[in-house]
Protein backbone atom coordinates (compact mmCIF):
# COMPACT_ATOMS: atom_id res chain seq x y z
CA UNK A 1 0.00 0.00 0.00
CA UNK A 2 3.01 2.31 0.38
CA UNK A 3 3.39 3.98 -2.96
CA UNK A 4 5.67 6.81 -4.02
CA UNK A 5 2.64 9.13 -4.02
CA UNK A 6 1.98 8.36 -0.37
CA UNK A 7 5.63 8.91 0.50
CA UNK A 8 5.70 12.24 -1.33
CA UNK A 9 2.55 13.39 0.48
CA UNK A 10 4.03 12.31 3.80
CA UNK A 11 7.32 14.11 3.11
CA UNK A 12 5.45 17.27 2.05
CA UNK A 13 3.33 17.20 5.21
CA UNK A 14 6.42 16.85 7.38
CA UNK A 15 8.10 19.71 5.52
CA UNK A 16 5.00 21.91 5.88
CA UNK A 17 4.86 21.18 9.60
CA UNK A 18 8.56 22.04 9.96
CA UNK A 19 8.08 25.21 7.89
CA UNK A 20 5.70 26.57 10.51
CA UNK A 21 7.08 24.99 13.70
CA UNK A 22 10.72 26.02 13.22
CA UNK A 23 9.87 29.75 12.85
CA UNK A 24 7.48 29.44 15.79
CA UNK A 25 10.17 27.92 17.99
CA UNK A 26 12.71 30.56 16.94
CA UNK A 27 10.16 33.26 17.76
CA UNK A 28 9.47 31.59 21.11
CA UNK A 29 13.18 31.42 21.96
CA UNK A 30 13.68 35.08 21.10
CA UNK A 31 10.46 36.12 22.85
CA UNK A 32 12.00 35.01 26.15
CA UNK A 33 14.96 37.30 25.39
CA UNK A 34 12.77 40.11 24.07
CA UNK A 35 10.53 40.01 27.12
CA UNK A 36 13.48 40.45 29.47
CA UNK A 37 14.91 43.28 27.38
CA UNK A 38 11.55 45.06 27.07
CA UNK A 39 10.79 44.72 30.78
CA UNK A 40 14.30 45.94 31.58
CA UNK A 41 13.90 48.98 29.32
CA UNK A 42 10.56 49.80 30.93
CA UNK A 43 12.10 49.52 34.40
CA UNK A 44 15.30 51.46 33.55
CA UNK A 45 17.53 48.40 33.78
CA UNK A 46 19.78 46.80 31.17
CA UNK A 47 18.47 43.22 30.98
CA UNK A 48 20.48 40.31 29.55
CA UNK A 49 23.32 41.91 27.54
CA UNK A 50 26.34 39.74 28.25
CA UNK A 51 26.06 36.52 26.19
CA UNK A 52 26.91 37.48 22.60
CA UNK A 53 26.37 40.91 21.00
CA UNK A 54 23.53 42.72 22.85
CA UNK A 55 22.93 39.43 24.70
CA UNK A 56 21.48 37.89 21.51
CA UNK A 57 22.87 34.44 22.35
CA UNK A 58 21.08 34.38 25.71
CA UNK A 59 18.29 31.98 24.51
CA UNK A 60 20.95 29.43 23.50
CA UNK A 61 22.68 29.72 26.87
CA UNK A 62 19.31 29.19 28.61
CA UNK A 63 18.52 26.19 26.42
CA UNK A 64 21.92 24.60 27.10
CA UNK A 65 21.46 25.18 30.83
CA UNK A 66 18.03 23.52 30.84
CA UNK A 67 19.17 20.54 28.79
CA UNK A 68 22.23 19.89 30.94
CA UNK A 69 20.54 20.05 34.35
CA UNK A 70 19.15 17.00 36.11
CA UNK A 71 15.48 16.11 35.81
CA UNK A 72 14.31 15.58 39.36
CA UNK A 73 11.18 13.52 39.98
CA UNK A 74 9.84 13.90 43.54
CA UNK A 75 9.50 10.68 45.58
CA UNK A 76 5.74 10.87 46.08
CA UNK A 77 5.02 11.93 42.50
CA UNK A 78 3.04 9.91 39.98
CA UNK A 79 5.93 9.36 37.54
CA UNK A 80 4.03 8.85 34.30
CA UNK A 81 1.63 11.77 34.77
CA UNK A 82 4.42 13.96 36.18
CA UNK A 83 6.30 13.65 32.89
CA UNK A 84 3.14 13.68 30.75
CA UNK A 85 2.02 17.11 32.06
CA UNK A 86 4.74 19.29 30.49
CA UNK A 87 4.75 17.19 27.31
CA UNK A 88 1.00 17.70 26.92
CA UNK A 89 1.34 21.47 27.42
CA UNK A 90 4.07 21.70 24.79
CA UNK A 91 2.39 19.36 22.26
CA UNK A 92 -0.92 21.24 22.47
CA UNK A 93 0.87 24.56 21.98
CA UNK A 94 2.44 23.17 18.79
CA UNK A 95 -0.53 21.22 17.36
CA UNK A 96 -2.75 24.31 17.16
CA UNK A 97 -0.49 25.94 14.52
CA UNK A 98 -1.79 23.54 11.86
CA UNK A 99 -4.74 25.80 11.03
CA UNK A 100 -3.18 29.28 11.31
CA UNK A 101 -3.18 31.00 7.88
CA UNK A 102 -0.21 33.39 7.54
CA UNK A 103 -1.23 34.40 4.00
CA UNK A 104 -4.16 33.71 1.67
CA UNK A 105 -4.59 29.88 1.86
CA UNK A 106 -1.16 29.48 3.47
CA UNK A 107 -2.18 27.05 6.20
CA UNK A 108 -1.26 23.39 6.62
CA UNK A 109 -4.92 22.49 7.11
CA UNK A 110 -7.46 24.97 5.71
CA UNK A 111 -10.40 23.32 7.47
CA UNK A 112 -14.05 24.39 7.70
CA UNK A 113 -14.12 24.53 11.49
CA UNK A 114 -10.76 26.27 12.03
CA UNK A 115 -11.95 28.56 14.83
CA UNK A 116 -13.53 25.68 16.72
CA UNK A 117 -10.35 23.66 16.35
CA UNK A 118 -8.28 26.46 17.87
CA UNK A 119 -10.85 26.96 20.63
CA UNK A 120 -10.83 23.22 21.38
CA UNK A 121 -7.04 23.02 21.52
CA UNK A 122 -6.73 26.11 23.72
CA UNK A 123 -9.37 24.74 26.10
CA UNK A 124 -7.29 21.57 26.44
CA UNK A 125 -4.25 23.53 27.61
CA UNK A 126 -5.56 23.39 31.15
CA UNK A 127 -4.99 19.62 31.32
CA UNK A 128 -1.22 19.88 31.16
CA UNK A 129 -1.37 22.20 34.15
CA UNK A 130 -3.90 20.19 36.19
CA UNK A 131 -2.07 16.92 35.57
CA UNK A 132 1.25 18.49 36.51
CA UNK A 133 -0.18 20.03 39.67
CA UNK A 134 -1.81 16.81 40.81
CA UNK A 135 1.03 14.46 39.86
CA UNK A 136 3.61 16.57 41.74
CA UNK A 137 2.04 15.54 45.06
CA UNK A 138 2.74 18.98 46.51
CA UNK A 139 0.34 21.46 48.11
CA UNK A 140 1.57 24.49 46.23
CA UNK A 141 1.51 22.73 42.89
CA UNK A 142 -2.00 21.48 43.56
CA UNK A 143 -3.25 24.92 44.60
CA UNK A 144 -1.78 26.36 41.42
CA UNK A 145 -3.50 23.68 39.34
CA UNK A 146 -6.88 24.34 40.95
CA UNK A 147 -6.55 28.07 40.41
CA UNK A 148 -5.64 27.52 36.82
CA UNK A 149 -8.57 25.16 36.16
CA UNK A 150 -11.14 27.62 37.54
CA UNK A 151 -9.53 30.57 35.78
CA UNK A 152 -9.33 29.01 32.33
CA UNK A 153 -12.87 27.65 32.40
CA UNK A 154 -14.19 31.08 33.47
CA UNK A 155 -12.49 33.07 30.75
CA UNK A 156 -13.27 30.59 27.99
CA UNK A 157 -16.96 31.45 28.32
CA UNK A 158 -16.59 35.13 27.45
CA UNK A 159 -13.96 34.30 24.81
CA UNK A 160 -16.53 32.02 23.18
CA UNK A 161 -19.08 34.84 23.01
CA UNK A 162 -16.52 37.22 21.51
CA UNK A 163 -15.67 34.64 18.85
CA UNK A 164 -19.38 34.16 18.10
CA UNK A 165 -19.68 37.95 17.55
CA UNK A 166 -16.94 37.77 14.93
CA UNK A 167 -18.47 34.67 13.35
CA UNK A 168 -21.81 36.48 13.00
CA UNK A 169 -20.08 39.13 10.90
CA UNK A 170 -18.30 36.54 8.75
CA UNK A 171 -20.76 33.70 8.27
CA UNK A 172 -18.05 31.03 8.31
CA UNK A 173 -15.86 29.16 10.80
CA UNK A 174 -12.96 29.06 8.37
CA UNK A 175 -10.00 31.20 9.48
CA UNK A 176 -9.16 32.13 5.90
CA UNK A 177 -12.70 33.37 5.30
CA UNK A 178 -12.58 35.35 8.56
CA UNK A 179 -9.54 37.28 7.37
CA UNK A 180 -10.97 37.84 3.88
CA UNK A 181 -14.16 39.23 5.44
CA UNK A 182 -12.03 42.07 6.87
CA UNK A 183 -10.98 43.44 3.46
CA UNK A 184 -12.98 46.66 3.98
CA UNK A 185 -12.64 47.19 7.71
CA UNK A 186 -10.80 45.26 10.40
CA UNK A 187 -13.13 43.89 13.05
CA UNK A 188 -11.23 45.68 15.83
CA UNK A 189 -13.03 48.92 14.80
CA UNK A 190 -16.73 47.92 14.69
CA UNK A 191 -16.30 45.40 17.51
CA UNK A 192 -13.88 47.48 19.58
CA UNK A 193 -15.21 46.53 23.06
CA UNK A 194 -15.08 42.86 22.08
CA UNK A 195 -11.48 43.33 20.93
CA UNK A 196 -10.54 44.64 24.39
CA UNK A 197 -12.41 41.83 26.16
CA UNK A 198 -10.78 39.27 23.90
CA UNK A 199 -7.31 40.63 24.54
CA UNK A 200 -7.79 40.60 28.32
CA UNK A 201 -9.26 37.09 28.14
CA UNK A 202 -6.22 35.89 26.21
CA UNK A 203 -4.05 37.24 29.02
CA UNK A 204 -6.07 35.15 31.48
CA UNK A 205 -6.14 32.14 29.17
CA UNK A 206 -2.36 32.07 28.79
CA UNK A 207 -1.87 32.70 32.51
CA UNK A 208 0.13 35.87 31.92
CA UNK A 209 0.44 38.86 34.24
CA UNK A 210 -1.76 40.35 35.68
CA UNK A 211 -3.62 37.01 35.74
CA UNK A 212 -0.64 34.76 36.54
CA UNK A 213 -2.27 33.46 39.72
CA UNK A 214 -1.64 29.78 38.87
CA UNK A 215 2.06 30.47 39.39
CA UNK A 216 1.73 33.43 41.82
CA UNK A 217 5.24 33.22 43.26
CA UNK A 218 4.50 35.46 46.23
CA UNK A 219 1.77 33.15 47.59
CA UNK A 220 2.26 29.64 46.21
CA UNK A 221 5.99 29.66 45.36
CA UNK A 222 5.77 28.88 41.64
CA UNK A 223 2.37 27.22 41.49
CA UNK A 224 1.87 24.19 39.30
CA UNK A 225 5.50 23.84 38.16
CA UNK A 226 7.16 24.23 41.55
CA UNK A 227 8.48 20.63 41.50
CA UNK A 228 9.79 20.73 37.94
CA UNK A 229 13.41 21.13 36.93
CA UNK A 230 15.53 21.18 33.77
CA UNK A 231 13.79 20.38 30.48
CA UNK A 232 10.48 19.35 32.04
CA UNK A 233 10.29 22.92 33.35
CA UNK A 234 11.60 24.12 29.99
CA UNK A 235 8.67 22.52 28.17
CA UNK A 236 6.22 24.45 30.37
CA UNK A 237 8.14 27.63 29.66
CA UNK A 238 8.22 27.06 25.90
CA UNK A 239 4.55 26.04 25.96
CA UNK A 240 3.58 29.27 27.72
CA UNK A 241 5.38 31.44 25.17
CA UNK A 242 4.10 29.39 22.22
CA UNK A 243 0.59 29.86 23.61
CA UNK A 244 1.20 33.61 23.77
CA UNK A 245 2.12 33.57 20.08
CA UNK A 246 -0.90 31.40 19.30
CA UNK A 247 -3.29 33.75 21.10
CA UNK A 248 -1.66 36.75 19.40
CA UNK A 249 -2.15 35.07 16.03
CA UNK A 250 -5.78 34.38 16.89
CA UNK A 251 -6.27 38.05 17.88
CA UNK A 252 -4.60 39.07 14.62
CA UNK A 253 -6.84 36.80 12.56
CA UNK A 254 -10.08 37.67 14.34
CA UNK A 255 -9.62 41.42 14.82
CA UNK A 256 -6.54 42.83 13.08
CA UNK A 257 -7.13 41.59 9.56
CA UNK A 258 -4.57 38.76 9.46
CA UNK A 259 -2.19 39.21 6.53
CA UNK A 260 -4.13 42.14 5.02
CA UNK A 261 -2.37 45.54 4.86
CA UNK A 262 -3.94 48.34 6.94
CA UNK A 263 -4.90 50.34 3.85
CA UNK A 264 -5.44 48.67 0.46
CA UNK A 265 -3.19 50.87 -1.71
CA UNK A 266 0.38 51.26 -2.91
CA UNK A 267 2.96 51.67 -0.16
CA UNK A 268 1.12 49.24 2.10
CA UNK A 269 0.45 46.56 -0.52
CA UNK A 270 4.17 46.37 -1.37
CA UNK A 271 4.81 44.65 1.95
CA UNK A 272 4.08 40.91 1.59
CA UNK A 273 1.20 39.40 3.57
CA UNK A 274 3.18 37.14 5.92
CA UNK A 275 5.22 40.16 7.01
CA UNK A 276 2.06 42.08 7.92
CA UNK A 277 0.89 39.03 9.84
CA UNK A 278 4.19 38.82 11.70
CA UNK A 279 4.18 42.53 12.50
CA UNK A 280 0.67 42.36 13.95
CA UNK A 281 1.57 39.29 16.02
CA UNK A 282 4.67 41.07 17.35
CA UNK A 283 2.52 44.08 18.24
CA UNK A 284 0.21 41.82 20.30
CA UNK A 285 3.21 40.15 21.97
CA UNK A 286 4.59 43.57 22.84
CA UNK A 287 1.22 44.39 24.44
CA UNK A 288 1.60 41.23 26.57
CA UNK A 289 5.01 42.47 27.80
CA UNK A 290 3.73 46.00 28.32
CA UNK A 291 0.80 44.80 30.44
CA UNK A 292 3.17 42.70 32.53
CA UNK A 293 5.41 45.68 33.20
CA UNK A 294 2.48 47.95 34.04
CA UNK A 295 -0.14 46.16 36.14
CA UNK A 296 0.14 44.39 39.51
CA UNK A 297 -1.33 40.89 39.88
CA UNK A 298 -5.10 40.58 40.37
CA UNK A 299 -6.55 39.12 43.53
CA UNK A 300 -8.33 35.82 42.91
CA UNK A 301 -11.85 37.02 43.77
CA UNK A 302 -11.32 40.07 41.56
CA UNK A 303 -10.31 37.77 38.72
CA UNK A 304 -13.48 35.71 39.10
CA UNK A 305 -15.61 38.84 39.42
CA UNK A 306 -14.12 40.31 36.24
CA UNK A 307 -14.71 37.10 34.30
CA UNK A 308 -18.24 36.26 35.41
CA UNK A 309 -19.78 39.58 36.42
CA UNK A 310 -18.19 41.98 33.94
CA UNK A 311 -17.00 40.20 30.80
CA UNK A 312 -19.76 37.61 30.53
CA UNK A 313 -22.71 40.09 30.67
CA UNK A 314 -20.90 42.63 28.49
CA UNK A 315 -20.03 40.13 25.79
CA UNK A 316 -23.54 38.65 25.92
CA UNK A 317 -25.15 42.09 25.48
CA UNK A 318 -22.75 42.94 22.67
CA UNK A 319 -23.54 39.62 20.99
CA UNK A 320 -27.27 40.36 21.03
CA UNK A 321 -26.55 43.90 19.80
CA UNK A 322 -24.36 42.67 16.93
CA UNK A 323 -26.95 40.11 15.88
CA UNK A 324 -29.75 42.72 16.04
CA UNK A 325 -27.83 45.30 14.02
CA UNK A 326 -26.82 42.76 11.38
CA UNK A 327 -30.39 41.48 11.15
CA UNK A 328 -32.05 44.90 11.24
CA UNK A 329 -29.87 46.39 8.49
CA UNK A 330 -29.91 43.21 6.37
CA UNK A 331 -26.15 42.84 6.77
CA UNK A 332 -26.13 39.18 7.82
CA UNK A 333 -23.72 37.30 5.59
CA UNK A 334 -25.30 34.38 3.79
CA UNK A 335 -24.14 30.99 4.96
CA UNK A 336 -21.21 29.99 2.82
CA UNK A 337 -22.36 26.89 1.00
CA UNK B 1 -7.04 2.74 3.47
CA UNK B 2 -5.77 5.30 5.94
CA UNK B 3 -9.32 6.11 7.05
CA UNK B 4 -10.16 2.47 7.80
CA UNK B 5 -6.88 1.99 9.68
CA UNK B 6 -7.63 5.10 11.72
CA UNK B 7 -11.15 3.84 12.36
CA UNK B 8 -9.78 0.66 13.94
CA UNK B 9 -7.24 2.63 16.00
CA UNK B 10 -9.88 5.05 17.33
CA UNK B 11 -12.50 2.33 17.91
CA UNK B 12 -10.15 -0.01 19.77
CA UNK B 13 -8.70 2.82 21.87
CA UNK B 14 -12.21 4.03 22.66
CA UNK B 15 -13.31 0.59 23.91
CA UNK B 16 -10.09 0.02 25.86
CA UNK B 17 -10.22 3.44 27.54
CA UNK B 18 -13.94 3.00 28.32
CA UNK B 19 -13.14 -0.32 29.99
CA UNK B 20 -10.31 1.30 31.93
CA UNK B 21 -12.63 4.08 33.15
CA UNK B 22 -14.65 1.57 35.16
CA UNK B 23 -11.76 -0.68 36.15
CA UNK B 24 -9.08 1.85 37.13
CA UNK B 25 -8.32 1.80 40.87
CA UNK B 26 -7.36 5.46 41.05
CA UNK B 27 -10.36 7.78 40.38
CA UNK B 28 -8.13 10.43 38.80
CA UNK B 29 -6.82 7.84 36.33
CA UNK B 30 -10.43 6.88 35.61
CA UNK B 31 -11.30 10.47 34.68
CA UNK B 32 -8.18 10.75 32.50
CA UNK B 33 -9.20 7.58 30.65
CA UNK B 34 -12.67 9.07 30.22
CA UNK B 35 -11.02 12.07 28.55
CA UNK B 36 -9.05 9.74 26.27
CA UNK B 37 -12.37 8.07 25.42
CA UNK B 38 -13.93 11.43 24.49
CA UNK B 39 -10.98 12.12 22.23
CA UNK B 40 -11.31 8.88 20.36
CA UNK B 41 -15.05 9.45 19.97
CA UNK B 42 -14.21 12.85 18.46
CA UNK B 43 -11.80 11.07 16.11
CA UNK B 44 -14.59 8.72 15.00
CA UNK B 45 -16.88 11.70 14.36
CA UNK B 46 -14.15 13.25 12.21
CA UNK B 47 -13.81 10.05 10.17
CA UNK B 48 -17.59 10.03 9.65
CA UNK B 49 -17.31 13.57 8.21
CA UNK B 50 -19.03 15.28 11.16
CA UNK B 51 -16.25 17.74 11.94
CA UNK B 52 -18.52 20.21 13.75
CA UNK B 53 -19.74 17.56 16.21
CA UNK B 54 -16.17 16.37 16.76
CA UNK B 55 -14.97 19.87 17.67
CA UNK B 56 -17.98 20.59 19.88
CA UNK B 57 -17.42 17.28 21.68
CA UNK B 58 -13.85 18.31 22.47
CA UNK B 59 -14.75 21.91 23.43
CA UNK B 60 -17.71 21.07 25.65
CA UNK B 61 -16.97 17.66 27.13
CA UNK B 62 -13.19 17.61 27.25
CA UNK B 63 -12.60 21.34 27.67
CA UNK B 64 -15.27 22.10 30.27
CA UNK B 65 -17.19 19.13 31.70
CA UNK B 66 -14.24 16.81 32.21
CA UNK B 67 -12.18 19.65 33.75
CA UNK B 68 -14.85 20.03 36.42
CA UNK B 69 -14.99 16.22 36.88
CA UNK B 70 -11.25 16.13 37.38
CA UNK B 71 -11.45 19.13 39.69
CA UNK B 72 -14.05 17.42 41.91
CA UNK B 73 -12.37 14.02 41.92
CA UNK B 74 -9.02 15.56 42.90
CA UNK B 75 -10.63 17.61 45.67
CA UNK B 76 -12.87 14.91 47.13
CA UNK B 77 -10.27 12.19 47.66
CA UNK B 78 -12.80 9.42 46.90
CA UNK B 79 -12.01 6.16 48.67
CA UNK B 80 -12.66 3.36 46.21
CA UNK B 81 -12.76 0.54 48.75
CA UNK B 82 -15.82 2.21 50.21
CA UNK B 83 -17.43 2.49 46.79
CA UNK B 84 -16.75 -1.17 46.05
CA UNK B 85 -18.59 -2.32 49.17
CA UNK B 86 -21.93 -1.80 47.46
CA UNK B 87 -20.85 -3.66 44.33
CA UNK B 88 -22.56 -6.96 45.21
CA UNK B 89 -25.78 -5.26 46.23
CA UNK B 90 -26.20 -2.97 43.24
CA UNK B 91 -24.86 -5.35 40.57
CA UNK B 92 -28.31 -6.76 39.59
CA UNK B 93 -29.82 -3.28 39.22
CA UNK B 94 -26.87 -2.11 37.12
CA UNK B 95 -27.07 -5.18 34.90
CA UNK B 96 -30.80 -4.68 34.41
CA UNK B 97 -30.33 -1.05 33.35
CA UNK B 98 -27.53 -2.09 31.02
CA UNK B 99 -29.73 -4.75 29.39
CA UNK B 100 -32.60 -2.29 28.93
CA UNK B 101 -30.26 0.21 27.25
CA UNK B 102 -28.82 -2.47 24.99
CA UNK B 103 -32.31 -3.65 23.93
CA UNK B 104 -33.35 -0.06 23.21
CA UNK B 105 -30.25 0.48 21.12
CA UNK B 106 -30.84 -2.69 19.10
CA UNK B 107 -34.52 -1.84 18.62
CA UNK B 108 -33.70 1.69 17.46
CA UNK B 109 -31.11 0.48 14.97
CA UNK B 110 -33.38 -2.31 13.70
CA UNK B 111 -36.42 -0.03 13.48
CA UNK B 112 -34.49 2.65 11.65
CA UNK B 113 -33.66 0.38 8.76
CA UNK B 114 -37.10 -1.24 8.55
CA UNK B 115 -39.52 1.61 9.18
CA UNK B 116 -37.82 4.50 7.43
CA UNK B 117 -36.01 3.29 4.34
CA UNK B 118 -35.94 6.82 2.87
CA UNK B 119 -34.55 8.32 6.06
CA UNK B 120 -31.94 5.59 6.32
CA UNK B 121 -30.93 6.23 2.73
CA UNK B 122 -30.60 9.94 3.46
CA UNK B 123 -28.39 9.37 6.48
CA UNK B 124 -25.23 10.87 5.06
CA UNK B 125 -23.10 12.81 7.47
CA UNK B 126 -22.07 15.35 4.85
CA UNK B 127 -24.77 16.64 2.52
CA UNK B 128 -23.21 17.34 -0.84
CA UNK B 129 -24.32 20.95 -1.28
CA UNK B 130 -23.96 22.22 2.29
CA UNK B 131 -21.20 22.36 4.86
CA UNK B 132 -21.80 20.19 7.86
CA UNK B 133 -22.16 23.13 10.27
CA UNK B 134 -24.70 24.91 8.03
CA UNK B 135 -26.77 21.74 7.61
CA UNK B 136 -26.86 21.19 11.36
CA UNK B 137 -27.82 24.81 12.01
CA UNK B 138 -30.59 24.81 9.40
CA UNK B 139 -32.09 21.65 10.88
CA UNK B 140 -31.81 22.74 14.52
CA UNK B 141 -33.20 26.24 14.10
CA UNK B 142 -36.05 25.43 11.71
CA UNK B 143 -37.47 21.92 12.17
CA UNK B 144 -36.41 21.34 15.75
CA UNK B 145 -36.51 24.87 17.11
CA UNK B 146 -39.08 24.00 19.80
CA UNK B 147 -37.14 20.99 21.07
CA UNK B 148 -33.97 23.08 21.00
CA UNK B 149 -35.50 25.90 23.03
CA UNK B 150 -37.06 23.44 25.48
CA UNK B 151 -33.76 21.71 26.14
CA UNK B 152 -32.21 25.12 26.72
CA UNK B 153 -34.97 25.88 29.21
CA UNK B 154 -34.39 22.57 31.03
CA UNK B 155 -30.70 23.41 31.34
CA UNK B 156 -31.55 26.88 32.64
CA UNK B 157 -33.85 25.41 35.30
CA UNK B 158 -31.15 22.92 36.27
CA UNK B 159 -28.62 25.73 36.59
CA UNK B 160 -30.91 27.87 38.75
CA UNK B 161 -31.68 24.80 40.87
CA UNK B 162 -27.99 24.11 41.45
CA UNK B 163 -27.42 27.72 42.48
CA UNK B 164 -30.42 27.72 44.84
CA UNK B 165 -29.31 24.46 46.44
CA UNK B 166 -25.75 25.57 47.08
CA UNK B 167 -26.27 29.25 47.92
CA UNK B 168 -25.73 29.97 51.60
CA UNK B 169 -26.46 33.36 53.07
CA UNK B 170 -23.56 34.31 55.28
CA UNK B 171 -24.60 37.47 57.13
CA UNK B 172 -21.17 37.93 58.67
CA UNK B 173 -19.25 37.46 55.43
CA UNK B 174 -17.34 40.51 54.27
CA UNK B 175 -17.95 41.36 50.67
CA UNK B 176 -16.28 43.87 48.44
CA UNK B 177 -18.65 46.50 47.13
CA UNK B 178 -16.81 47.92 44.14
CA UNK B 179 -19.36 50.68 43.55
CA UNK B 180 -19.01 51.85 47.15
CA UNK B 181 -15.23 51.76 46.96
CA UNK B 182 -14.97 53.72 43.74
CA UNK B 183 -17.56 56.29 44.78
CA UNK B 184 -15.56 57.22 47.88
CA UNK B 185 -14.14 60.72 47.79
CA UNK B 186 -11.32 62.29 49.72
CA UNK B 187 -13.75 64.69 51.39
CA UNK B 188 -15.77 61.74 52.80
CA UNK B 189 -12.86 60.18 54.59
CA UNK B 190 -10.14 62.73 55.19
CA UNK B 191 -10.13 65.94 57.16
CA UNK B 192 -7.13 68.13 57.87
CA UNK B 193 -7.19 69.67 61.31
CA UNK B 194 -4.88 72.20 62.82
CA UNK B 195 -4.23 70.88 66.33
CA UNK B 196 -2.58 73.30 68.74
CA UNK B 197 -0.08 71.91 71.26
CA UNK B 198 -1.88 70.65 74.37
CA UNK B 199 -5.23 70.39 72.65
CA UNK B 200 -6.86 66.92 72.37
CA UNK B 201 -8.70 65.71 69.28
CA UNK B 202 -11.62 64.91 71.52
CA UNK B 203 -11.99 68.65 72.18
CA UNK B 204 -12.01 69.37 68.45
CA UNK B 205 -14.59 66.63 67.86
CA UNK B 206 -12.83 65.25 64.78
CA UNK B 207 -12.45 61.62 65.75
CA UNK B 208 -15.57 60.56 63.84
CA UNK B 209 -16.20 63.49 61.51
CA UNK B 210 -18.64 61.51 59.32
CA UNK B 211 -21.18 61.04 62.07
CA UNK B 212 -20.72 64.50 63.61
CA UNK B 213 -21.41 63.32 67.14
CA UNK B 214 -21.80 65.70 70.06
CA UNK B 215 -18.46 66.11 71.77
CA UNK B 216 -18.40 63.21 74.23
CA UNK B 217 -16.62 62.90 77.50
CA UNK B 218 -13.44 60.80 77.57
CA UNK B 219 -14.92 57.54 79.02
CA UNK B 220 -17.79 57.63 76.48
CA UNK B 221 -15.29 58.18 73.70
CA UNK B 222 -13.32 54.99 74.49
CA UNK B 223 -16.52 52.91 74.42
CA UNK B 224 -17.67 54.57 71.18
CA UNK B 225 -14.43 53.87 69.32
CA UNK B 226 -14.71 50.15 69.98
CA UNK B 227 -18.32 49.89 68.85
CA UNK B 228 -17.91 52.18 65.86
CA UNK B 229 -15.12 50.12 64.29
CA UNK B 230 -17.13 47.57 62.21
CA UNK B 231 -19.12 50.35 60.53
CA UNK B 232 -15.95 52.03 59.33
CA UNK B 233 -16.15 52.27 55.52
CA UNK B 234 -12.40 51.91 55.13
CA UNK B 235 -12.55 48.39 56.58
CA UNK B 236 -14.82 46.98 53.93
CA UNK B 237 -13.22 43.58 53.62
CA UNK B 238 -11.02 44.92 50.88
CA UNK B 239 -7.79 44.84 52.83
Amino acid sequence: MITTDNLVTLALTVLEALAILVPVLICVAYATYAERRVLAAMQWRKGPNVVGPFGLLQPFADAAKMLLKETIIPTGANRVLFLAGPMLTFILAMVAWAVIPVNNHWAIADINVGVLYLFAISSLGVYGIIIAGWASNSKYAFLGALRSAAQMVSYEVSMGFVIVCVLLCVGSLNLNAIVLAQRHVWFCLPLFPMFIIFFISTLAETGRAPFDLPEGESEIVAGFFVEYSSMSFGLFFLGEYANMFLMSSLTTILFLGGWLPPLPFAPFTWVPGPLWFLLKVFFCIFMFFWVRATFPRYRYDQLMRLGWKVFLPTSLVWLVLTASVLYGFHLLPHAQV
Amino acid sequence: MLASALFWVFAILLIVSAALVISARNPVHAVLFLILGFFNAAGLFLLAGAEFLAMILVVVYVGAVAVLFLFVVMMLDVSFTQVREGLQRYAPVGTAIGIVLLVELVMTLGGLGAAMPQAAAGLTATPTHLSNTTALGLLLYTHYVLAFQLSGLVLLVAMIGAIVLTLREKPRARRQSVARQTSREVADTLQLVNVRPGQSIAELGVLRPLETPPIPSIPDLIGATASALPADPTRDGSA
